[in-house]
């Protein structure tokens, strides 16, 4: 179909393998993201602060740059150990910085689609559902991997490179951010996919989450202190996954919800959000 | 995507579309009953008023609702259990607005095309030239919310056949379009059809828009299939009848007409009507006129032929006409079987 010929040609080239093309998707999607100024930002601070919590590890192991600053080794070490707490820290600041992400990314993933009548088009293409779904989850998925188990694992792989002997006796601290991380940004995706899907205006798909994190907690607290119930606390998405990490790490779960209503919640919200976008994403939708 | 493009002269390739006791539910409501007929044309019109199920018969073929009964197939695939099959031979142009939105026009065609498996540098090259195809080459880079309903169709046409479907579906391709985008979309589709490269199923509720570009239609009412025409064979009987306005010449014209084997009827000294049998044609006609000194003032064919189908079929009763095309069984069985329903 030459230009200069203005005629139809049928396309007889090469063809990619049919089931990486939904890869497409989430390419394009990057493509879009990478346009975008507040998502450089965000980028840089999660940077910046990997960077910062590098340098504590860095400075723990080096008694040299601790006396310029006139602090000896072990008081650093009495006051900022390598474990399980120190990546916990890192972890809800990463998820801090990711919500941004998803705040700023996830609304228009689907929505924009519903409002356009764009998902015909896709699923007239060898495309199912399915395909579609994982293409638009993989780019909140990756997105946040770069902030979280990524860097989390960098910061875990420099404490192993710089004390000998620390690795072996601490897998489990990098299972845990690597599971930690990943639970964190399934639940997040679908969740805010399944938002986007159901609600299809990306603002107040934003509005939603922004009340959810920020609005929710207040009524958490509120049954927590009126009725001493920890169950109350469930209402708070971040105490929820702060206990979570809290357990993955093995620290101490005093203060936050029941660790057994968390992963329930947990699991419920991931299986509702999975509900939501099985039932609205249809090429079209059928009144009976 | 190397086969030939579907033709009702292949004899060994399957038909372009085949139902077979097809029912489609929305619960309760039934959207298509017992549908039944073997499409084999190179453009295939589906007609009926709105609601009468031919945006259904599309969706269910690009396997977006799932039969209840029945099956269908498209070129010789089944619909159901070989769905990314067809769609990877479909292009398909929905009725409703569909865009992404944030892209230009160029990259949203290039998008389209590589979701069907195009790579990218060649889906980048295809989607150019769809865009200049269609006419939208200078708006190309355009933002696609900023392009006119016509730019949009236009649109949406190109990323239908961009990555150069065995088959195109396209519904209601001219809704909304002012006449000039109406005739240069309806022009499109005609080179499309006669490019040989790729078939076509039109669905629409304009008869014209069906008698333009179709050489075969469906005619669904109410779910229903109520006629199924060969309408190709149904313009070669019409191209038989002529009506013709003369003036001047000697008188012996009408007499040379009906030497050349036609049946005539003078409603008028000026105004003829005459049945052409086979091998006459209107180049006679003007070779006769121009031997007799006679100026052909008007020649019109009769052209109505569709409307009295779809009026027919809309009345309740089948067009009167034999069947000219061995597709038309389907409704002759239907009418033994007195199988109408309402019609």
């Amino acid at each position: 179909m030459a230009v200069y010929e203005q005629s139809y040609k049928r396309y007889t080239g090469a063809e990619t393998p049919r089931s990486l093309r939904f890869l497409v998707i989430p390419r394009y999607a990057y493509e879009r993201l990478s346009g975008s100024k507040i998502w450089w930002v965000l980028l840089a601070a999660s940077g910046l602060t990997t960077l910062v919590f590098a340098v504590l590890v860095y400075l723990r192991q080096n008694a040299k740059a601790l006396a310029v600053f006139g602090i000896t080794a072990s008081d650093f070490a009495k006051a900022l150990p390598i474990g399980g707490g120190f990546f916990a820290v890192f972890l809800g600041i990463q998820f801090s910085i990711g919500f941004l992400v998803v705040l700023l990314a996830g609304p228009t993933l689907i929505s924009m689609d519903l409002a356009n009548g764009a998902l015909p088009l896709y699923l007239a293409r060898p495309i199912n559902r399915l395909e579609y779904v994982v293409g638009k989850f993989m780019v909140l998925g990756a997105a946040l991997s770069l902030l979280t188990w990524v860097f989390g694992l960098g910061l875990f792989s420099l404490q192993a490179t710089l004390e000998s002997g620390w690795l072996f006796e601490h897998l489990d601290l990098g299972a845990a951010i690597f599971v930690g991380s990943w639970v964190w940004i399934v639940v997040m995706s679908t969740l805010t996919l399944a938002l986007s899907a159901l609600i299809r205006w990306p603002l107040a798909v934003r509005g939603v989450l922004l009340s959810i994190f920020l609005l929710l907690p207040a009524f958490g607290k509120a049954i927590h202190e009126g009725m001493g119930e920890r169950w109350g606390l469930l209402l708070n998405p971040g105490e929820v996954f702060a206990t979570m990490v809290r357990q993955l790490f093995g620290l101490p779960l005093t203060q936050g919800p029941p660790i057994a209503g968390v992963w329930a919640l947990l699991a419920g919200v991931f299986v509702l959000s999975v509900i939501i976008l099985a039932r609205r994403l249809r090429a079209y939708e059928v009144v009976s | 995507m190397n086969e030939p493009a579907p033709s009702s002269t292949g004899g060994a390739s399957p038909p372009v579309v085949e139902l077979e006791g097809l029912e489609v539910r929305f619960g309760a409501l039934r959207a298509l009953a017992n549908v039944s007929a073997r499409l084999t044309g190179r453009a295939i019109g589906l007609l009926g008023p709105n609601g009468a199920g031919k945006t259904t018969l599309l969706h269910t073929l690009l396997g977006f609702y799932r039969p209840a009964a029945g099956t269908a197939r498209v070129l010789g695939l089944d619909v159901r259990r070989q769905n990314k099959e067809v769609r990877s031979l479909l292009g398909y142009m929905p009725e409703r607005d569909a865009l992404i939105a944030g892209m230009s026009g160029v990259r949203f065609v290039r998008l389209m095309a590589e979701l069907s498996g195009l790579p990218p540098e060649q889906a980048l090259e295809r989607a150019h030239e769809a865009l200049f195809y269609v006419g939208l080459g200078e708006a190309r880079y355009r933002p696609m919310e900023s392009y006119s309903l016509g730019m949009k169709q236009l649109a949406k046409l190109a990323q239908a056949l961009v990555h150069g479907p065995r088959l195109l579906l396209l519904d209601e391709p001219t809704a909304g379009l002012d006449p000039p985008a109406r005739e240069r979309m309806l022009r499109l589709i005609r080179e499309i059809r006669d490019s040989g490269e790729v078939g076509l199923i039109l669905s629409s509720h304009l008869l014209r828009d069906v008698d333009e570009c179709c050489d075969e239609v469906l005619v669904l009412k109410e779910g229903e299939v109520a006629a199924h025409t060969d309408l190709a064979e149904e313009r070669r009987t019409n191209r038989r009848f002529l009506e013709v306005e003369i003036r001047g010449g000697d008188g012996t014209f009408p007499d040379a007409v009906r030497d050349l084997g036609c049946e005539l009827a003078m409603a008028a000294p000026t105004r003829l009507k005459a049945v052409l049998p086979e091998g006459i044609g209107v180049a006679d006609m003007y070779r006769l006129a121009s031997e007799h000194g006679v100026q052909l003032r008007r020649v019109s064919f009769r052209r109505d032929s569709l409307e009295d189908i779809f009026l027919e079929a809309m009345n309740g009763g089948a067009p009167e006409a034999e069947p000219t095309a061995p597709d038309r069984v389907d409704r002759a069985d239907r009418s033994r079987e007195g199988d109408h329903g309402g019609l």
